[in-house]
């Protein structure tokens, strides 16, 4: 179990900002970090890696304090041994994918451990390559599999899978799922994507401005409403063009443009610019199966 | 033609160097990840050598140890070391002279490794020495290099410190950049014109080794 009262004032773009958090993790649970960017997510991470030093409060992992400001215990990154995985993937340029695992390994652990882990994230075929050879989800499977080498008990994930396209993020998902279970972690996991939380994780806590501002499961969090067989978008209007008996409103959801019917009426409060919340209701939807 | 000049240049390029190289890495390191206020000034002491004249940090050298003032006269008795005309006393110079010319491009390579590759090397367990040798070092091959490179020439190239603080000793001081001016005042032209070729040679080659190495331009033909 993770116990973590931590603060840390931090400068944000728009000033400094406090840092403030208190929350509980159990071992074995995969926890979502959601919310905008700079609300302190990365920064929570780097504090319970070591790898940032809070002002004040106490972490607790197991039965063992990792940091104490009042006692100024505070145990190195080194010796902490959780595994980190960077959103840019930070993978040793210079050694190959084999090199960079070998490189993680410490005194006890085991080539059969190494191996074992080629096997579950399919890096067989890559051992040998350079990681500048490699694409976006490959680099991202190494930098998974240098994450687990040493047997970490807890694992972080700084948006692991952000920069990759839709298919591939799909798929790491999986691995991410696979190792999780595999190798009895505890998973800490940041990302945008509320899709990716729901599969994955078991408890999210949504932060913003360096505070936590709602806790719960996935589906207490995110699925509240859509049960009542609503699709709801959030978008943008980019164009109002009125019709002689209708308006139609050009909306922006995500990357997708949809043209909306709307009456003049509700169209005469609405302009170009405007942010909306489009809701229909989903008794008559076409769903197609994607090969993934 | 006397080599002896010549040996005694490259000599104190090389030791200077191999000094330089050690001496470096420490502090390109520190200043790559510092952030306090002393830095700027500590930057600005690395490079003084680049615009200040030699014969400015030859003069305070030769202030500093002559045997004649407290500090010259203590390194001399009860050390033994003398640094006025004196071997080692132009390799120290030489050292400060050239210092810049090594830490500048260390201390560039290094600020240009993202900061996850080493914190990704901490996270796995590996203390800031192994991540230096193993992680950071092995990356910065090329500026490495240059800076190894940059301080041999320049150390063959200097002329006011050594005339300065090291004179024109034959076989102990008398490098080869002196050595051109000596015979050039003894109206010696074709001596002098031996070494200044080798020298131009020389400096030559090397340059356009490190131009070559890092341009990447032998690859095509040993690919």
């Amino acid at each position: 179990m993770i116990k973590l009262q931590l603060q840390k004032t931090l400068q944000a773009a728009s000033g400094t900002m406090l840092l403030d958090l208190d929350l509980n993790i159990f071992k074995g649970q995969f926890v979502s970090l959601y919310g905008p960017s700079g609300a302190g997510k990365t920064s929570t991470l780097r504090m319970i890696a070591g790898l940032l030093t809070p002002d004040s409060g106490r972490l607790e992992v197991g039965e063992e304090v990792w940091f104490d400001a009042s006692t100024k215990k505070n145990k190195s990154v080194q010796s902490r041994g959780v595994g980190y995985v960077f959103q840019d993937y930070a993978l040793f340029p210079h050694m190959t994918v084999l090199e960079n695992l070998n490189f993680a390994k410490a005194k006890n652990t085991s080539r059969k451990s190494i191996d074992h882990l080629i096997e579950v994230v399919e890096l067989g075929e890559l051992k040998h390559r350079k990681p500048e050879t490699l694409s976006g989800g490959q680099k991202q499977r190494v930098a998974l599999a240098r994450a687990l080498v040493q047997q970490p008990e807890i694992l972080l994930l700084d948006e692991p899978l952000a920069a990759l396209d839709a298919s591939i993020r799909y798929k790491l998902q999986g691995y991410l799922k696979l190792v999780h279970e595999e190798f009895n972690l505890t998973t800490i996991l940041i990302s945008h994507d509320v899709s990716e939380i729901v599969k994955l994780s078991d408890y999210v806590y949504q932060l913003d401005s360096g505070k936590i501002i709602a806790k719960g499961t996935p589906e207490e969090l995110f699925m509240g409403q859509s049960i009542s067989g609503k699709f709801k978008f959030t978008g943008e209007i980019l164009k109002i063009q009125f019709e002689e008996t209708i308006s139609v409103l050009s909306i922006l959801v995500n990357t997708q443009l949809v043209k909306v019917v709307v009456s003049h009426e509700e169209a005469a409060s609405l302009q170009p610019g405007d942010q909306v919340l489009v809701v229909s209701k989903a008794f008559n939807p076409l769903v197609y199966k994607l090969d993934s | 033609m006397n080599w002896e000049p010549l040996i005694l240049t490259f000599e104190l390029a090389l030791v200077t160097t191999i000094i330089l190289f050690v001496i470096a890495i420490p502090i390109a390191y520190k200043l790559s990840k510092s952030s306090s206020r002393l830095k700027p000034v500590i930057e600005a002491l690395v490079s003084m050598p680049l615009v200040l004249p030699p014969t400015v940090l030859g003069f305070y050298f030769l202030i500093a140890f002559s045997p004649n003032n407290f500090f010259g006269s203590w390194l001399e008795n009860w050390l033994g070391i003398k640094l006025i005309f004196s071997f080692a006393g132009l390799v120290l110079a030489s050292v400060l002279y050239s210092l810049p010319f090594m830490v500048h491009p260390i201390q560039a390579g290094l600020s240009s490794i993202p900061k996850s590759i080493t914190e990704a090397a901490f996270t796995i367990g590996k203390s800031k020495w192994q991540t230096l040798l193993k992680i950071q070092l092995p990356q910065i091959k090329p500026a490495l290099l240059t800076g190894i490179v940059l301080s041999f020439a320049h150390t063959i190239g200097e002329f006011g410190v050594v005339l300065m603080i090291g004179g024109n000793i034959p076989g102990k001081t008398k490098v080869a950049s002196i050595a051109i001016y000596d015979e050039v005042e003894a109206l010696n032209y074709g001596a002098a014109n031996q070494y200044s070729l080798i020298l131009f040679a020389i400096t030559f080659c090397v340059l356009l080794l490190v131009y070559l190495l890092n341009g990447n331009y032998l690859k095509r033909f040993y690919k």
